[in-house]
């Protein structure tokens, strides 16, 4: 039995010419550990915040909302809470329209009307300083600097919101659990409670959420609360939220969020695995003669495995251990990133725990790759010592050796576990495993491609015989003996896949809400909303008086579903699973509207529109669904459905199905109705019209405005700004991960380059030695280092295109075009990239003389 | 053709300065077949890698066709070394991703004529030029070969075709026939006196084998990095 002292002390000594090259080789490991370890932590971190200030992020114990005023019970439920001595906060949010008198903009807001108890937690701070008391007694405003800014306001100056002025006190400079950037259409405005109502904005047809914050003294009681009243809650369609239900709801969305990034880590350590592997198998190529003279001094085979197994491990923790420390560093740095994005304090704290995992992830994948290629040691005969060419040929991987296959074996099961250990729960853990075996088959299967395509090239009599010398050469380096292209190619690609894939979804989702598409073909731009029926003649007169066509007038009328198939909206929880409506559809208040006919937005995919002829002269009514709520509602052609139209029922009947385009800047609906159902119902009327100049936009949205407060109009770029907003946010962190895979790639990259280091600098002195000039090396190399780096590009582009058009097909729904030149622009970079590193990395070679081809190094 | 002037090369080793080679002068007439033979460590290495401008000496001057070395910048001397200079190593030395013709044709391609097509002025291409010297070293057939798949003999043959690419001035041997067994070097051997003969060219071969020296028209043996003996005269 060899002592493992010995083990360690030999391992050490052995590894002396060496450890820089090790060191590099281990690095490509510490960017996937450094992403674990940085997503793992901070997650914790988050947790914790939330479970700290998850009242504040609420606003309350318990949060009552509701889509309307609250219904009696729950009104009077409320008050007695409150008149027990629990601080109750009240709000009423809608959106709206805002000028300031003697300007010329004018902008849709987010306005917040609230009593004088709001916020039961934390503080609004204003600036100036201390103007929050004055919404208590004045009738005042308080806005986000982003619509001062907007309105060329200044603070003093009166806002008119709905038919009253209201003068701007202060900008709201933090709002406690607000969300900056994801306050959706517009600016906050903060008015008075009291003072909603003079305001003139509640009209028929328009949305306002009504919410109640409560203080209780702990989640017992809210919990009380709401398993009290559950059944009255559910019949009002009150939603209530306590704030333990809002902590493990943001924890779990947390929790995916960070299993999926910690995921796409996953994958770079892996890929930096790879290079591990491949880094070990050209130091162990290069150590066959130290071996075999070791195994000519006695060493058994054991003994050398186990020696360079050490090393191995000794790599793997050095490469894990600085992952650790770099993703310490990034955890630190996340906050300040993310500053503006998070709503809340986030105390940054060292999480033991995530250290360890990473390290010891880390050093399980170093060891895991590792193991296949130094089972070649075991190869290698004494004999060769005295004769290299002897026994060389015998030292090839061997098919069906038992110990690769247990090597490839463990090597599998331990990715799995990884796996599983990284996911929330088994069947996640499974889908990533199945996930990351096909991510990563698929790129070295590109990778394999890429260089079968380069060698068919460079072959004699290919295509390449008519390429200049140089080009032609460093073709032909990446396909030399022990080459590490596969492996480069494999761990570039895959950050160049996650970055331009990202690209490619963004830039389909956009173009969707760009104006170019948005203002082609005459379609509207303007909308105008919760316009009453006898405002609508003004509100078009206004619209024509401007010079512009009034294209579509459409009545809007809010309703729910009373029954499906004759079963009650209370009673389809006994309808068995296949067959029960979605409960979301029963809740609902759905908006319709009545016509006779489709529009440019939709299609019909079963049945038809009723004509004059077909139309029944009374209920049940033909109704025509969008296929997707159908299916939801579980109904099709000839089923019966009765609506709950402000109480009045209105049966009808399922007559058409009809795919909608929902990406369009056009009112679209779950249902239509025939006309003679609905035209005597309450409704209010969307109307669209279309100016091709902002300013003429903006003109008439303040022209309507004035005349009828009550109108909420919206306008196409605002829709555009806000689609883009959201997506910049999601794509952070995405974007963060991309970055991360591509330095992992880059690292393998200089591993890939340091491990063939002496064969370039043996073949560099070679060249010299021919009569090549340094420049002539230069472009031999610039010709290997870019056309890997172009292979590369194009392996991570290609399947970029592939999984964009899963994205955009499967998740977005969308049309999908790929833009060619950006692509050929990622492609570009990617080979300069390339062609950089491998040139900074290849220094060496330029330095040494030509002698040392004699001395053969 | 080849004349060295008190070649001197002083390496620091260890921090104590290492004299390999103690102001070594010899000339070699066009033509002529020049061996330098000594036992190993004696400066033999040294002394090629300074006559080829591989090196750059301690003291001492190198001139080749007229040319002083040591005016040359290593770019202009490896443009020297590509137009009429050729090397022969001990471990043959070709570049494994390049097959047998390939190879042999890198220093013309070095030299900037270009892969299949036409040199101009009714020259051959490098391809045509490579196959003929693959044919004259016996390798006929085996031109599209990667080294990997030819013998230690047949990749040192393919050396030789590549040595006389560029129709050299002269050739610098290593030890050619140190790893090959004897009916390979001897065919080795004779290959490169055919082509002295036939070509001009001027040979300088450095070994410790004395039957390989005896060939040579010339020997000079080198000790300690001193030369010790000369047969002084061309045979």
């Amino acid at each position: 039995m060899i002592r493992p002292a010995v083990i360690a002390r030999l391992a050490w000594r052995e590894s002396r010419a060496s450890r820089r090259r090790l060191i590099l080789f281990a690095s490509a490991i510490s960017v996937g550990v450094a992403a674990l370890v940085a997503i793992a932590s901070f997650t914790k971190n988050l947790e914790t915040s939330v479970r700290r200030q998850a009242r504040e992020l609420l606003g309350g114990d318990l949060v009552l909302g509701s889509q309307r005023p609250f219904p009696a019970p729950v009104a009077s439920l409320i008050d007695s809470l409150e008149r027990s001595g629990h601080a109750v906060a009240r709000q009423m949010r809608t959106q709206s329209m805002a000028y300031v008198r003697g300007t010329e903009g004018i902008r849709l807001v987010e306005l917040r009307a609230v009593n004088a108890r709001f916020p039961l937690y934390g503080r609004v701070l204003t600036a100036p300083a201390g103007q929050w008391a004055r919404l208590a007694s004045e009738r005042v405003a308080i806005v986000d600097t982003a619509l001062l800014v907007a309105l060329g306001a200044n603070i003093g100056d009166t806002l008119e919101i709905g038919g009253r002025g209201f003068p701007i006190a202060a900008v709201a400079v933090e709002i406690p659990g607000r969300v900056s950037g994801m306050e959706g259409f517009g600016a906050q405005v903060f008015i008075p409670l009291r003072d909603f109502g003079g305001t003139g904005l509640v009209t028929f047809g328009s949305r306002v959420q009504h919410t109640a914050f409560v203080q209780l003294p702990d989640e017992r009681t809210s919990r009380r609360v709401v398993y009290g009243h559950r059944g009255m809650l559910e019949r009002e369609r009150v939603h209530s939220e306590t704030a333990a239900d809002f902590q493990s709801e943001v924890t779990d969305a947390l929790r995916n969020l960070s299993s999926f990034l910690q995921f796409v880590g996953l994958i770079a350590l892996l890929l930096g695995g790879i290079g591990v592997a491949s880094g070990v198998a050209a130091f162990v190529a290069g150590k066959l003669d130290t071996i075999a003279v070791l195994r000519c001094l006695g060493a058994t085979r054991p003994f050398v495995f186990a020696t360079y197994l050490a090393q191995a491990g000794a790599l793997g923790l050095v490469g894990s251990g600085a992952g650790v420390l770099l993703g310490v560093g990034v955890q630190a740095a996340l906050p300040r990133v993310l500053k503006g994005v998070l709503p809340l304090d986030v105390r940054v704290a060292i999480e033991p725990a995530a250290l360890l995992e990473g390290l010891g992830i880390g050093l399980a994948v170093a060891l895991l790759f590792a193991l296949r290629p130094l089972l070649e040691v075991r190869l290698v005969s004494p004999l060769q010592a005295l004769r290299r060419a002897y026994e060389a040929e015998d030292t090839g991987p061997r098919r069906g050796d038992p110990w690769r296959v247990a090597a490839f074996g463990a090597l599998a099961i331990g990715v799995f576990l990884i796996a599983m250990g990284r996911a929330q729960e088994p069947r996640v853990g499974v889908g990533f495993a199945v996930a990351i075996a096909l991510s990563v088959g698929t790129l070295t299967l590109a990778a394999r491609l890429a260089v079968w395509l380069a060698r068919r090239l460079s072959r004699p009599g290919g295509v390449s015989a008519r390429w200049p010398y140089v080009l032609r050469q460093g073709l032909a380096n990446l396909h030399r003996p022990r080459n590490q292209t596969r492996t480069v190619i494999t761990a570039l690609g895959f950050g160049v896949t996650v970055l331009a894939t990202l690209y490619l979804v963004q830039a389909n989702l956009l173009k969707q809400v760009s104006l170019a598409t948005l203002n082609a073909g005459g379609r509207a731009n303007v909308v105008f909303i919760d316009v009453q029926p006898d405002q609508a003649a003004g509100a078009e007169a206004l619209i024509r008086e401007a010079g512009l066509p009034v294209i579509q007038t459409v009545p809007i009328v809010p309703m729910r579903i009373a029954t499906v198939r004759g079963v009650s909206a209370d009673s389809i929880g006994h309808i068995p699973l296949p067959q029960r409506p979605a409960p979301w559809t029963m809740r609902r208040e759905f908006r319709s509207t009545y016509r006779d006919s489709g529009t440019a937005s939709e299609r019909l995919v079963q049945g038809a529109w009723w004509s004059r002829r077909t139309l029944p002269s009374g209920p049940p009514w033909p109704v025509a669904l969008e296929r997707e709520v159908a299916d939801e509602l579980t109904v099709g052609l000839g089923d019966s459905i009765t609506w709950n139209v402000q109480g009045v029922m209105v049966p009808t009947r399922v007559a058409a199905i009809r795919e909608v385009d929902w990406a369009r800047f056009e009112p679209n609906f779950f249902a239509v109705f025939a006309s003679a159902a609905l035209e005597h119902a309450p409704h209010s009327m969307v109307l669209l019209t279309r100016a091709d100049d902002s300013g003429t936009r903006a003109r008439l949205q303040r022209a309507v405005s004035q005349r009828y407060s009550n109108v909420t109009s919206y306008d196409v770029a605002l829709l555009q700004r806000m689609v883009e907003r959201i997506f910049s946010r999601v794509a952070l962190a995405i974007r963060f991960m991309a970055a991360l895979s591509l330095a992992t790639g880059a690292l393998v990259l200089l591993g890939a380059v340091a491990a063939g280091r002496l064969q370039r600098i043996r073949e560099g002195a070679l060249l010299k030695t021919l009569g090549a000039t340094r420049r002539q090396l230069t472009r031999i190399l610039l010709a290997e280092y870019l056309a890997l780096g172009l292979l590369a590009g194009l392996v991570g582009t290609g399947l970029s295109v592939a999984g964009g058009w899963a994205m955009c097909h499967y998740v977005f729904e969308l049309e999908y075009a790929v833009p060619l030149a950006p692509l050929a622009a990622v492609v570009a970079a990617t080979s300069v990239l390339v062609g950089l590193v491998g040139m900074l990395a290849s220094r060496e070679v330029f330095r040494r003389t030509a002698v040392e081809v004699l001395r053969d190094v | 053709m080849l004349t060295a002037r008190k070649l001197t090369k002083v390496y620091q080793s260890g921090g104590r300065p290492l004299t390999v080679l103690k102001e070594v002068s010899l000339e070699v007439e066009p033509g002529g077949f020049l061996a330098v033979i000594g036992p190993s460590g004696c400066g033999k290495t040294t002394l090629l890698g300074l006559l080829a401008g591989l090196d750059v000496p301690t003291s001492g001057s190198v001139e080749i066709d007229g040319r002083d070395l040591g005016v040359l910048t290593e770019d202009a001397r490896a443009r020297l070394r590509g137009e009429k200079v050729g090397f022969v190593f001990q471990t043959f030395q070709l570049i494994a991703t390049l097959t047998a013709q390939e190879n042999v044709q890198v220093p013309l391609e070095l030299q900037g004529h270009g892969g299949t097509g036409a040199r101009g002025h009714g020259e051959e291409s490098p391809a045509d030029r490579a196959r003929e010297l693959l044919e004259r070293v016996g390798l006929r057939g085996r031109e599209h070969h990667y080294p990997a798949q030819l013998s230690g003999g047949e990749q040192q043959r393919v050396a030789i075709a590549r040595a006389f690419a560029n129709r050299p001035r002269i050739l610098f041997a290593d030890e050619p026939t140190g790893n090959l067994d004897h009916a390979n070097g001897g065919m080795v051997i004779s290959l490169l006196e055919e082509l002295n003969r036939e070509s001009g060219t001027t040979l300088v071969l450095v070994t410790h084998d004395p039957a390989l020296a005896c060939r040579a028209r010339r020997t000079i043996r080198l000790l300690d990095g001193a030369v010790v003996d000369d047969t002084g005269r061309a045979a």
